[in-house]
């Protein structure tokens, strides 16, 4: 069974209108339809708030992966969150966004992985290992959103 | 914590350990021999392959331990057959996942071409 997803879409925009609408925070969050508190930061993470109707308690969180500008932008998450309840401890998907010129604007390819990542018992050994890494990661961000204006 | 917190936990546990499973081809080459639905032996399992009756055994207990396959005894012989529920669960999973990136890609598009 493949561990992955991937969807191809051809947009009629340039590439540099799809990468703004990809990573400029509020852009993305109009149409993903997530309330974030901050920009895209490699290395960082990324929370918010989900504004789909009927959606609005449930958390968005995510690490940006990597953003390369107007070629691929990247991060790690846990999928279909939908409901309340704290998901660090469960295996995370890679995201990965990749943006093409074509002739017609914009070929944008999304692949999410990963889905077989870690055992259980590795993922809670790992887990433990990381949780310095992970606190530090959300004082980061927290500063980050302190210093937006 | 929450009964339906709960379970879901326990399901997020359950579909890691099945994908787990299946990343693997040698193991996935196994499960399309018990796709026909017939019990199958482990001697019956290795034949045509390269591998040992060991690593076959091997294999069948990580996809037992996640309850994709079930061993069954027919006489004095043990056999292994599919269970197929486990796959069909996260089949139907990623299929929600997929469905969920369909729309938002739609939405994307709506919203950079206009």
């Amino acid at each position: 069974m493949s561990d992955r997803i991937e969807k191809t879409v051809e947009l009629k925009a340039p590439v540099s209108r799809v990468w703004r609408a990809l990573t400029d925070h509020r852009e993305f969050g109009t149409w993903f339809r997530v309330r974030l508190e901050g920009p895209f930061v490699p290395g960082q993470a990324s929370r918010g708030h989900i504004t789909y109707p009927g959606y609005e308690h449930v958390r968005w969180e995510a690490v940006v992966v990597k953003m390369e500008p107007e070629r691929l932008f990247c991060f790690t998450w846990h999928p279909n969150a939908i409901d309340p309840g704290d998901y660090s401890n469960e295996p995370p998907t890679l995201v990965e966004f990749t943006l093409q010129e074509i002739p017609t604007g914009t070929l944008l390819r999304v692949v999410e992985s990963g889905f077989e990542r870690l055992p259980p018992q590795r993922r809670h050994q790992a887990f433990r290992s990381n949780e310095g890494g992970w606190g530090a990661q959300m004082e980061n961000i927290a500063r980050h959103v302190e210093q937006a204006p | 914590m929450s009964s339906r917190r709960h379970s879901q936990r326990a399901a997020l546990r359950t579909r890691a350990s099945v994908f787990a499973a299946l990343g693997d081809e040698t193991r996935l080459s196994v499960l399309a021999k018990l796709g026909n639905g017939q019990p199958q032996s482990i001697s019956r399992l290795t034949a045509g392959t390269n591998l040992s009756r060991q690593a076959v055994t091997k294999h069948l207990r990580v996809l037992a331990n996640v309850g994709v396959v079930r061993s069954v005894r027919r006489g004095r012989e043990s056999l292994f057959e599919l269970e197929p529920q486990p796959i069909e669960e996260v089949r139907d999973y990623l299929d929600q996942v997929s469905r969920q990136w369909d729309d938002a890609l739609a939405r994307l598009k709506a919203h950079v071409e206009t």
